[in-house]
Protein backbone atom coordinates (compact mmCIF):
# COMPACT_ATOMS: atom_id res chain seq x y z
CA UNK A 1 0.00 0.00 0.00
CA UNK A 2 2.64 2.45 0.90
CA UNK A 3 4.66 1.62 -2.35
CA UNK A 4 1.32 1.77 -4.46
CA UNK A 5 0.81 5.90 -2.81
CA UNK A 6 4.23 6.61 -3.25
CA UNK A 7 3.96 6.12 -6.68
CA UNK A 8 0.52 7.46 -7.08
CA UNK A 9 1.96 10.76 -5.66
CA UNK A 10 4.44 11.26 -8.19
CA UNK A 11 2.40 11.00 -11.37
CA UNK A 12 0.61 14.40 -11.32
CA UNK A 13 -2.63 13.63 -13.72
CA UNK A 14 -2.95 10.01 -12.02
CA UNK A 15 -3.09 12.00 -9.17
CA UNK A 16 -5.75 14.41 -10.32
CA UNK A 17 -7.57 11.93 -11.22
CA UNK A 18 -7.32 9.78 -8.41
CA UNK A 19 -8.98 13.21 -6.36
CA UNK A 20 -11.36 13.92 -8.89
CA UNK A 21 -12.72 10.23 -8.49
CA UNK A 22 -12.64 10.46 -4.24
CA UNK A 23 -14.77 13.45 -4.48
CA UNK A 24 -17.25 12.45 -6.73
CA UNK A 25 -18.07 9.88 -4.33
CA UNK A 26 -19.22 12.28 -2.21
CA UNK A 27 -21.24 14.00 -5.01
CA UNK A 28 -22.64 10.12 -6.27
CA UNK A 29 -23.39 8.82 -2.56
CA UNK A 30 -25.32 12.32 -1.57
CA UNK A 31 -26.61 14.37 -4.12
CA UNK A 32 -27.36 11.34 -7.15
CA UNK A 33 -30.09 9.05 -4.67
CA UNK A 34 -32.42 12.72 -4.31
CA UNK A 35 -33.59 12.46 -7.52
CA UNK A 36 -34.62 8.55 -7.71
CA UNK A 37 -36.02 8.41 -3.52
CA UNK A 38 -38.98 9.66 -4.35
CA UNK A 39 -39.85 10.59 -0.69
CA UNK A 40 -37.29 13.45 -0.66
CA UNK A 41 -39.90 15.84 -1.65
CA UNK A 42 -42.94 15.41 -0.17
CA UNK A 43 -46.26 16.09 -2.36
CA UNK A 44 -47.99 19.42 -2.52
CA UNK A 45 -50.94 19.40 -5.29
CA UNK A 46 -52.22 22.70 -4.10
CA UNK A 47 -49.25 24.74 -3.51
CA UNK A 48 -49.43 27.94 -6.00
CA UNK A 49 -46.68 29.74 -7.83
CA UNK A 50 -45.12 33.39 -6.51
CA UNK A 51 -46.47 36.04 -8.47
CA UNK A 52 -45.22 38.73 -10.70
CA UNK A 53 -44.48 40.91 -7.98
CA UNK A 54 -43.54 38.51 -5.66
CA UNK A 55 -41.39 37.28 -7.62
CA UNK A 56 -39.97 40.91 -8.34
CA UNK A 57 -39.66 41.20 -4.18
CA UNK A 58 -38.35 37.50 -4.01
CA UNK A 59 -35.51 39.51 -6.33
CA UNK A 60 -34.93 42.34 -4.21
CA UNK A 61 -34.84 40.26 -1.29
CA UNK A 62 -31.33 38.62 -3.41
CA UNK A 63 -30.14 41.68 -4.50
CA UNK A 64 -30.11 43.20 -0.98
CA UNK A 65 -28.61 40.30 0.15
CA UNK A 66 -31.38 39.41 3.27
CA UNK A 67 -30.41 35.56 3.08
CA UNK A 68 -26.49 36.80 4.27
CA UNK A 69 -28.72 37.26 7.98
CA UNK A 70 -32.22 35.56 7.72
CA UNK A 71 -32.40 31.74 7.01
CA UNK A 72 -35.60 30.31 5.23
CA UNK A 73 -35.22 26.83 7.28
CA UNK A 74 -37.22 25.84 10.17
CA UNK A 75 -34.81 22.97 11.57
CA UNK A 76 -36.01 19.88 13.21
CA UNK A 77 -35.02 21.34 16.76
CA UNK A 78 -37.48 22.03 19.42
CA UNK A 79 -36.87 25.55 20.16
CA UNK A 80 -37.24 26.73 16.37
CA UNK A 81 -40.48 24.36 15.89
CA UNK A 82 -41.87 26.14 19.30
CA UNK A 83 -40.89 29.41 18.07
CA UNK A 84 -41.58 29.36 13.84
CA UNK A 85 -43.84 26.90 13.82
CA UNK A 86 -43.68 23.23 12.11
CA UNK A 87 -40.19 22.67 10.87
CA UNK A 88 -39.77 23.19 7.17
CA UNK A 89 -40.19 20.55 4.28
CA UNK A 90 -38.43 20.43 0.88
CA UNK A 91 -41.85 20.52 -1.00
CA UNK A 92 -42.64 24.28 0.05
CA UNK A 93 -38.96 25.29 -1.58
CA UNK A 94 -39.84 23.94 -4.74
CA UNK A 95 -40.80 27.00 -6.69
CA UNK A 96 -37.77 28.59 -5.07
CA UNK A 97 -35.03 28.68 -8.02
CA UNK A 98 -32.51 28.91 -6.48
CA UNK A 99 -33.76 28.06 -2.51
CA UNK A 100 -33.04 31.09 -0.16
CA UNK A 101 -32.90 28.26 2.77
CA UNK A 102 -29.76 30.40 4.25
CA UNK A 103 -27.63 28.97 6.96
CA UNK A 104 -26.58 32.28 8.82
CA UNK A 105 -29.06 33.28 11.16
CA UNK A 106 -28.42 36.75 12.79
CA UNK A 107 -31.95 37.85 12.29
CA UNK A 108 -35.23 35.72 12.55
CA UNK A 109 -35.87 32.80 10.78
CA UNK A 110 -38.77 33.96 7.95
CA UNK A 111 -39.83 30.89 6.97
CA UNK A 112 -43.45 31.52 8.21
CA UNK A 113 -43.50 35.18 8.28
CA UNK A 114 -46.34 35.51 6.13
CA UNK A 115 -49.14 37.04 7.96
CA UNK A 116 -46.91 37.52 11.17
CA UNK A 117 -46.95 41.41 10.90
CA UNK A 118 -48.59 44.08 9.64
CA UNK A 119 -47.85 45.54 6.08
CA UNK A 120 -47.21 48.90 7.59
CA UNK A 121 -45.11 47.07 10.19
CA UNK A 122 -42.97 45.69 7.72
CA UNK A 123 -42.66 49.43 6.03
CA UNK A 124 -41.82 51.08 9.05
CA UNK A 125 -39.31 48.22 10.25
CA UNK A 126 -37.67 48.42 6.46
CA UNK A 127 -37.77 52.17 6.28
CA UNK A 128 -35.81 52.20 9.95
CA UNK A 129 -35.70 48.96 11.61
CA UNK A 130 -34.49 50.57 14.56
CA UNK A 131 -37.96 52.95 15.01
CA UNK A 132 -40.26 49.50 15.93
CA UNK A 133 -37.25 47.32 17.26
CA UNK A 134 -34.76 49.02 19.37
CA UNK A 135 -32.03 46.90 19.78
CA UNK A 136 -31.74 45.62 15.97
CA UNK A 137 -28.94 45.65 14.15
CA UNK A 138 -30.58 45.24 10.61
CA UNK A 139 -29.29 48.23 8.17
CA UNK A 140 -31.98 50.74 6.73
CA UNK A 141 -33.79 50.10 3.05
CA UNK A 142 -35.71 52.97 3.24
CA UNK A 143 -35.21 53.81 -0.92
CA UNK A 144 -36.80 50.53 -1.37
CA UNK A 145 -39.97 53.12 -0.75
CA UNK A 146 -38.71 56.30 -2.96
CA UNK A 147 -37.86 53.48 -6.15
CA UNK A 148 -40.00 52.82 -8.68
CA UNK A 149 -40.68 49.03 -9.54
CA UNK A 150 -39.33 47.82 -12.47
CA UNK A 151 -42.18 45.70 -13.97
CA UNK A 152 -41.35 46.04 -17.44
CA UNK A 153 -39.16 42.50 -17.50
CA UNK A 154 -41.33 40.45 -15.09
CA UNK A 155 -42.89 38.27 -17.91
CA UNK A 156 -39.67 37.48 -18.83
CA UNK A 157 -38.51 36.56 -15.26
CA UNK A 158 -41.85 34.86 -15.39
CA UNK A 159 -40.44 32.39 -18.39
CA UNK A 160 -37.08 31.97 -17.23
CA UNK A 161 -38.41 30.50 -13.99
CA UNK A 162 -40.84 28.37 -16.27
CA UNK A 163 -37.70 26.91 -18.02
CA UNK A 164 -36.39 25.41 -14.47
CA UNK A 165 -39.33 23.90 -14.08
CA UNK A 166 -42.18 26.49 -11.97
CA UNK A 167 -45.17 25.72 -13.68
CA UNK A 168 -46.28 29.47 -14.94
CA UNK A 169 -49.01 29.84 -17.74
CA UNK A 170 -48.89 31.44 -21.12
CA UNK A 171 -51.44 33.92 -19.38
CA UNK A 172 -49.55 34.20 -16.14
CA UNK A 173 -46.89 35.35 -18.38
CA UNK A 174 -48.52 37.79 -20.26
CA UNK A 175 -50.02 39.34 -17.80
CA UNK A 176 -46.85 39.77 -15.60
CA UNK A 177 -46.50 43.46 -15.61
CA UNK A 178 -50.32 44.00 -15.08
CA UNK A 179 -50.62 41.15 -12.48
CA UNK A 180 -47.89 43.10 -10.50
CA UNK A 181 -49.70 46.50 -10.62
CA UNK A 182 -52.69 44.81 -10.06
CA UNK A 183 -51.75 43.19 -6.70
CA UNK A 184 -50.64 46.37 -5.17
CA UNK A 185 -53.75 48.69 -6.43
CA UNK A 186 -56.44 46.81 -5.12
CA UNK A 187 -58.82 49.88 -7.01
CA UNK A 188 -57.39 49.34 -9.86
CA UNK A 189 -59.05 47.23 -12.68
CA UNK A 190 -55.68 45.14 -12.75
CA UNK A 191 -56.71 44.13 -9.39
CA UNK A 192 -59.33 41.18 -10.71
CA UNK A 193 -57.08 39.05 -13.10
CA UNK A 194 -54.64 38.32 -10.28
CA UNK A 195 -56.63 36.32 -7.90
CA UNK A 196 -58.39 34.70 -11.23
CA UNK A 197 -54.76 33.63 -11.94
CA UNK A 198 -52.74 32.66 -8.65
CA UNK A 199 -56.33 31.39 -6.39
CA UNK A 200 -58.38 34.28 -4.93
CA UNK A 201 -56.75 34.04 -1.18
CA UNK A 202 -53.77 35.89 -2.97
CA UNK A 203 -52.74 39.21 -0.86
CA UNK A 204 -53.97 42.32 -2.93
CA UNK A 205 -53.42 44.78 -1.85
CA UNK A 206 -51.03 48.34 -1.47
CA UNK A 207 -48.49 46.75 0.43
CA UNK A 208 -46.32 50.15 0.96
CA UNK A 209 -49.67 51.89 1.99
CA UNK A 210 -49.39 53.99 -1.30
CA UNK A 211 -52.29 52.19 -3.50
CA UNK A 212 -51.33 54.66 -6.76
CA UNK A 213 -47.83 53.91 -7.16
CA UNK A 214 -45.73 50.54 -7.15
CA UNK A 215 -42.73 50.99 -5.43
CA UNK A 216 -40.12 48.41 -4.51
CA UNK A 217 -41.25 48.61 -0.86
CA UNK A 218 -44.84 46.66 -2.16
CA UNK A 219 -42.64 43.71 -4.07
CA UNK A 220 -40.28 43.17 -0.99
CA UNK A 221 -43.53 42.91 1.00
CA UNK A 222 -45.81 41.10 -0.59
CA UNK A 223 -42.80 38.68 -0.75
CA UNK A 224 -42.52 38.58 3.29
CA UNK A 225 -46.38 38.47 3.48
CA UNK A 226 -46.67 35.06 1.12
CA UNK A 227 -43.51 33.05 3.32
CA UNK A 228 -44.96 30.23 4.73
CA UNK A 229 -48.35 30.41 3.08
CA UNK A 230 -47.89 28.95 -0.41
CA UNK A 231 -48.68 25.07 0.83
CA UNK A 232 -49.98 24.33 4.24
CA UNK A 233 -48.33 20.86 3.47
CA UNK A 234 -46.13 21.26 6.65
CA UNK A 235 -48.76 21.95 8.94
CA UNK A 236 -50.11 18.50 7.89
CA UNK A 237 -47.18 16.82 7.96
CA UNK A 238 -46.78 17.56 11.71
CA UNK A 239 -50.02 16.55 12.26
CA UNK A 240 -49.74 13.45 10.62
CA UNK A 241 -46.04 12.49 12.54
CA UNK A 242 -47.65 13.74 16.20
CA UNK A 243 -49.84 10.54 15.37
CA UNK B 1 14.87 5.68 -3.85
CA UNK B 2 17.92 6.85 -6.04
CA UNK B 3 20.04 7.79 -2.67
CA UNK B 4 17.86 7.21 -0.10
CA UNK B 5 20.17 7.08 3.09
CA UNK B 6 20.28 7.12 6.59
CA UNK B 7 20.54 11.14 7.85
CA UNK B 8 23.13 10.88 10.74
CA UNK B 9 21.44 13.32 12.58
CA UNK B 10 18.34 11.78 13.17
CA UNK B 11 19.02 8.35 12.43
CA UNK B 12 15.96 8.10 9.91
CA UNK B 13 15.93 7.67 5.95
CA UNK B 14 15.61 10.27 3.41
CA UNK B 15 13.28 10.29 0.65
CA UNK B 16 16.22 10.07 -1.70
CA UNK B 17 15.52 13.11 -3.39
CA UNK B 18 18.20 15.85 -3.31
CA UNK B 19 17.62 19.69 -4.36
CA UNK B 20 20.41 22.15 -4.01
CA UNK B 21 22.15 20.17 -1.62
CA UNK B 22 18.62 20.26 0.74
CA UNK B 23 17.81 16.83 1.41
CA UNK B 24 14.47 15.62 3.23
CA UNK B 25 13.47 12.76 5.67
CA UNK B 26 10.85 10.21 5.05
CA UNK B 27 9.53 10.56 8.43
CA UNK B 28 6.74 7.91 8.65
CA UNK B 29 3.08 9.58 9.80
CA UNK B 30 2.89 9.22 13.33
CA UNK B 31 1.18 6.14 14.88
CA UNK B 32 -1.63 7.84 16.83
CA UNK B 33 -2.71 9.67 13.80
CA UNK B 34 -2.90 5.96 12.19
CA UNK B 35 -4.93 5.44 15.52
CA UNK B 36 -7.22 7.92 15.43
CA UNK B 37 -7.74 6.73 11.47
CA UNK B 38 -8.62 3.64 12.10
CA UNK B 39 -11.32 4.62 15.12
CA UNK B 40 -13.10 7.33 13.44
CA UNK B 41 -13.17 4.74 10.28
CA UNK B 42 -14.47 1.99 12.73
CA UNK B 43 -17.47 4.61 14.43
CA UNK B 44 -18.07 5.83 10.94
CA UNK B 45 -19.11 1.68 9.79
CA UNK B 46 -21.05 1.68 13.34
CA UNK B 47 -22.95 4.77 12.57
CA UNK B 48 -23.75 3.58 9.10
CA UNK B 49 -25.28 0.37 10.65
CA UNK B 50 -27.11 2.32 13.02
CA UNK B 51 -28.36 5.59 11.53
CA UNK B 52 -29.95 6.45 8.24
CA UNK B 53 -27.14 6.35 5.78
CA UNK B 54 -26.64 4.73 2.52
CA UNK B 55 -28.51 5.27 -0.92
CA UNK B 56 -30.00 2.02 -2.37
CA UNK B 57 -31.58 3.93 -5.57
CA UNK B 58 -34.75 4.10 -4.62
CA UNK B 59 -34.99 3.88 -0.74
CA UNK B 60 -32.20 3.87 1.92
CA UNK B 61 -30.79 2.00 4.77
CA UNK B 62 -33.17 3.15 7.48
CA UNK B 63 -30.82 2.26 10.32
CA UNK B 64 -31.15 -0.13 13.37
CA UNK B 65 -32.47 2.07 15.40
CA UNK B 66 -34.70 3.33 13.41
CA UNK B 67 -34.55 7.02 13.83
CA UNK B 68 -35.94 10.15 12.38
CA UNK B 69 -35.15 13.45 12.82
CA UNK B 70 -38.51 14.59 12.23
CA UNK B 71 -40.12 11.66 14.68
CA UNK B 72 -37.45 12.82 16.99
CA UNK B 73 -38.28 16.47 17.33
CA UNK B 74 -42.21 15.59 16.92
CA UNK B 75 -41.29 13.99 20.46
CA UNK B 76 -39.61 16.54 21.91
CA UNK B 77 -42.42 18.58 21.56
CA UNK B 78 -44.79 16.53 22.82
CA UNK B 79 -43.06 15.91 25.86
CA UNK B 80 -42.24 18.87 26.47
CA UNK B 81 -45.66 20.07 26.08
CA UNK B 82 -46.79 17.20 27.89
CA UNK B 83 -44.32 18.41 31.10
CA UNK B 84 -46.00 21.80 31.18
CA UNK B 85 -49.54 20.15 30.83
CA UNK B 86 -49.68 20.30 34.55
CA UNK B 87 -50.83 23.66 34.46
CA UNK B 88 -51.13 24.37 30.37
CA UNK B 89 -54.23 22.02 30.96
CA UNK B 90 -55.61 24.48 34.08
CA UNK B 91 -55.26 27.08 32.18
CA UNK B 92 -57.48 25.96 29.34
CA UNK B 93 -59.91 24.96 31.27
CA UNK B 94 -60.37 27.23 33.83
CA UNK B 95 -61.89 30.88 33.32
CA UNK B 96 -60.05 34.00 33.45
CA UNK B 97 -61.01 35.31 37.15
CA UNK B 98 -59.83 32.10 38.54
CA UNK B 99 -56.37 32.39 37.04
CA UNK B 100 -56.27 35.73 38.10
CA UNK B 101 -57.08 34.43 41.46
CA UNK B 102 -54.34 31.85 41.89
CA UNK B 103 -50.91 32.91 42.19
CA UNK B 104 -49.09 29.79 41.18
CA UNK B 105 -50.74 30.09 37.53
CA UNK B 106 -50.14 33.66 37.36
CA UNK B 107 -46.64 32.74 37.98
CA UNK B 108 -46.46 30.65 35.27
CA UNK B 109 -48.25 33.32 33.17
CA UNK B 110 -45.83 35.74 33.89
CA UNK B 111 -42.68 33.54 33.05
CA UNK B 112 -44.23 32.33 29.59
CA UNK B 113 -46.07 35.24 28.82
CA UNK B 114 -42.70 37.22 28.50
CA UNK B 115 -41.00 34.99 26.25
CA UNK B 116 -44.36 34.32 24.17
CA UNK B 117 -45.13 37.84 24.00
CA UNK B 118 -41.70 38.98 23.17
CA UNK B 119 -41.47 36.77 20.45
CA UNK B 120 -44.53 37.15 18.72
CA UNK B 121 -46.00 41.25 19.66
CA UNK B 122 -43.28 42.62 21.11
CA UNK B 123 -41.79 43.34 17.49
CA UNK B 124 -44.96 46.17 17.30
CA UNK B 125 -45.69 46.52 20.78
CA UNK B 126 -42.54 46.53 22.31
CA UNK B 127 -41.24 43.84 24.65
CA UNK B 128 -42.20 45.97 28.01
CA UNK B 129 -45.70 46.14 25.96
CA UNK B 130 -45.77 50.46 25.46
CA UNK B 131 -45.86 50.22 22.11
CA UNK B 132 -45.03 53.13 19.59
CA UNK B 133 -46.33 55.22 17.09
CA UNK B 134 -49.04 53.33 15.23
CA UNK B 135 -48.80 50.80 17.83
CA UNK B 136 -51.16 51.39 20.80
CA UNK B 137 -49.74 50.42 24.49
CA UNK B 138 -50.89 48.10 25.95
CA UNK B 139 -49.11 49.09 29.62
CA UNK B 140 -51.19 52.39 29.88
CA UNK B 141 -54.50 51.42 30.48
CA UNK B 142 -56.21 53.21 27.72
CA UNK B 143 -57.86 50.05 25.62
CA UNK B 144 -59.02 50.84 22.02
CA UNK B 145 -61.30 47.64 22.41
CA UNK B 146 -61.76 46.90 26.11
CA UNK B 147 -58.95 45.90 28.77
CA UNK B 148 -60.51 42.48 30.27
CA UNK B 149 -59.15 38.90 29.65
CA UNK B 150 -62.04 37.96 27.71
CA UNK B 151 -61.68 40.99 25.35
CA UNK B 152 -57.82 40.93 24.83
CA UNK B 153 -58.27 37.10 24.02
CA UNK B 154 -60.84 37.65 21.76
CA UNK B 155 -58.77 40.45 19.60
CA UNK B 156 -55.74 38.45 19.70
CA UNK B 157 -57.47 35.61 17.90
CA UNK B 158 -59.16 37.63 14.68
CA UNK B 159 -56.34 40.86 15.12
CA UNK B 160 -57.52 43.96 14.42
CA UNK B 161 -58.81 45.08 10.08
CA UNK B 162 -57.06 41.24 9.70
CA UNK B 163 -57.36 39.10 6.85
CA UNK B 164 -59.39 36.69 9.64
CA UNK B 165 -63.15 36.92 8.49
CA UNK B 166 -64.04 37.67 12.32
CA UNK B 167 -61.51 40.48 12.46
CA UNK B 168 -62.48 43.63 14.26
CA UNK B 169 -62.84 46.45 12.03
CA UNK B 170 -62.21 50.23 12.77
CA UNK B 171 -60.86 52.92 10.00
CA UNK B 172 -60.58 56.59 10.74
CA UNK B 173 -61.66 58.61 7.72
CA UNK B 174 -59.82 60.76 5.78
CA UNK B 175 -61.95 63.94 6.58
CA UNK B 176 -59.43 66.36 5.23
CA UNK B 177 -58.16 64.08 2.25
CA UNK B 178 -61.40 62.88 1.02
CA UNK B 179 -62.79 66.47 0.84
CA UNK B 180 -65.55 66.34 4.12
CA UNK B 181 -63.54 69.15 6.01
CA UNK B 182 -61.82 71.76 4.18
CA UNK B 183 -58.74 73.18 6.03
CA UNK B 184 -60.01 75.17 8.37
CA UNK B 185 -62.28 72.98 9.56
CA UNK B 186 -59.62 70.32 10.43
CA UNK B 187 -57.45 72.98 11.79
CA UNK B 188 -60.53 73.75 14.18
CA UNK B 189 -61.71 70.60 15.30
CA UNK B 190 -57.86 69.52 15.60
CA UNK B 191 -57.81 71.99 18.57
CA UNK B 192 -60.66 70.94 20.03
CA UNK B 193 -59.71 67.20 20.15
CA UNK B 194 -56.69 68.40 21.56
CA UNK B 195 -58.60 70.78 24.10
CA UNK B 196 -60.50 67.31 25.73
CA UNK B 197 -57.18 65.87 27.12
CA UNK B 198 -56.49 69.48 29.19
CA UNK B 199 -53.52 69.68 26.65
CA UNK B 200 -51.95 73.64 26.66
CA UNK B 201 -53.30 75.32 23.68
CA UNK B 202 -52.10 78.37 21.42
CA UNK B 203 -54.21 81.74 21.51
CA UNK B 204 -54.84 80.90 17.81
CA UNK B 205 -56.43 77.15 18.80
CA UNK B 206 -58.12 78.50 21.70
CA UNK B 207 -59.76 81.09 19.36
CA UNK B 208 -60.50 78.06 16.59
CA UNK B 209 -62.44 76.15 19.84
CA UNK B 210 -65.92 77.12 19.23
CA UNK B 211 -65.65 76.17 15.48
CA UNK B 212 -64.12 72.81 16.82
CA UNK B 213 -66.80 72.17 18.82
CA UNK B 214 -69.56 71.96 16.23
CA UNK B 215 -67.53 70.13 13.79
CA UNK B 216 -66.93 67.59 16.43
CA UNK B 217 -70.58 66.97 17.21
CA UNK B 218 -71.69 67.00 13.51
CA UNK B 219 -68.74 64.26 12.48
CA UNK B 220 -66.88 62.57 15.35
CA UNK B 221 -69.38 61.99 17.90
CA UNK B 222 -70.68 58.99 16.12
CA UNK B 223 -67.24 56.68 16.87
CA UNK B 224 -65.30 58.94 19.62
CA UNK B 225 -69.01 59.99 21.57
CA UNK B 226 -70.65 63.01 22.60
CA UNK B 227 -67.67 63.95 25.57
CA UNK B 228 -65.02 62.27 23.35
CA UNK B 229 -64.42 59.59 25.53
CA UNK B 230 -64.27 56.49 22.59
CA UNK B 231 -66.77 53.64 22.01
CA UNK B 232 -65.04 50.49 22.83
CA UNK B 233 -67.41 47.92 20.63
CA UNK B 234 -66.13 50.61 17.69
CA UNK B 235 -62.42 50.93 18.61
CA UNK B 236 -62.74 54.32 18.90
CA UNK B 237 -60.34 55.86 21.25
CA UNK B 238 -60.83 57.89 23.90
CA UNK B 239 -59.29 61.64 23.50
CA UNK B 240 -59.78 62.63 26.82
CA UNK B 241 -56.68 60.80 28.45
CA UNK B 242 -53.23 61.41 27.60
CA UNK B 243 -52.57 58.33 25.68
CA UNK B 244 -52.28 58.60 22.05
CA UNK B 245 -51.17 56.02 19.55
CA UNK B 246 -50.29 58.36 16.50
CA UNK B 247 -49.16 61.55 18.93
CA UNK B 248 -51.38 64.33 20.22
CA UNK B 249 -49.16 67.34 18.96
CA UNK B 250 -51.15 69.86 16.67
CA UNK B 251 -49.53 68.19 13.30
CA UNK B 252 -49.90 64.34 14.74
CA UNK B 253 -53.38 65.16 15.16
CA UNK B 254 -54.12 66.97 11.98
CA UNK B 255 -52.60 64.40 10.12
CA UNK B 256 -54.65 61.86 11.65
CA UNK B 257 -57.99 63.60 10.69
CA UNK B 258 -56.99 64.83 7.60
CA UNK B 259 -55.41 61.46 6.44
CA UNK B 260 -57.60 58.58 8.69
CA UNK B 261 -55.89 56.04 10.10
CA UNK B 262 -56.14 52.21 9.91
CA UNK B 263 -53.99 50.58 12.51
CA UNK B 264 -53.50 46.58 11.55
CA UNK B 265 -53.29 44.03 13.56
CA UNK B 266 -52.49 40.46 12.41
CA UNK B 267 -55.22 37.46 14.08
CA UNK B 268 -53.30 35.03 16.03
CA UNK B 269 -55.82 32.61 15.80
CA UNK B 270 -53.83 29.37 13.71
CA UNK B 271 -50.34 30.93 14.81
CA UNK B 272 -50.61 30.64 18.49
CA UNK B 273 -52.69 27.43 20.17
CA UNK B 274 -55.93 28.59 22.41
CA UNK B 275 -53.95 28.03 25.42
CA UNK B 276 -51.20 30.66 24.53
CA UNK B 277 -53.78 33.10 23.73
CA UNK B 278 -55.60 32.84 26.76
CA UNK B 279 -52.16 32.94 28.34
CA UNK B 280 -51.00 36.40 26.11
CA UNK B 281 -54.60 37.70 27.00
CA UNK B 282 -53.70 37.56 31.20
CA UNK B 283 -50.14 38.84 30.57
CA UNK B 284 -51.37 41.87 28.58
CA UNK B 285 -53.15 42.55 31.62
CA UNK B 286 -49.97 41.99 34.00
CA UNK B 287 -47.70 44.63 31.75
CA UNK B 288 -49.82 47.71 33.53
CA UNK B 289 -48.15 46.50 36.68
CA UNK B 290 -44.57 46.38 34.99
CA UNK B 291 -45.04 50.48 33.59
CA UNK B 292 -45.96 52.04 36.86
Amino acid sequence: MPNFHRKLERSAIGFVLAIIGVSAIGGFVEIAPLFTIQETVEKAPDMRVYTPLETAGRNIYIREGCYACHSQMIRTLRDEVERYGPYSLAVESQYDKPMLWGSKRTGPDLARVGGKYSDQWHVAHLINPRAVVPQSVMPKYGWLMRTELNTADLGQHLAAQRKLGVPYTETQIANASADAYGQASPDSPYAGGVGERYGEATNVRAFDGEPGRLTEMDALVAYLQVLGKLTDAAHKQTAATGK
Amino acid sequence: MDHAERDPVTGRMTTGHEWNGIEELDTPVPRVVLFFLAAATLFAIGYWLLMPAWPLGWTYTKGLLGIDQRQVVTQQVQEAAAERASWTSRIEQTSFAEIAADPALMRHVRDTGRTLFADNCGVCHGTDGKGGPGYPNLASGAWLWGGDPETIAQTIRVGINSTSKDTRAAQMLAFGRDGVLDRAQVLAVTAYARSLSGQTLLEAEQARLPAGKEVFAANCVACHGTEGKGMRDLGAPDLTDTVWTYGGDAQSVYASIHSGRQGHMPHWEGRLSAAEIKLLALYVGTLKEGAR
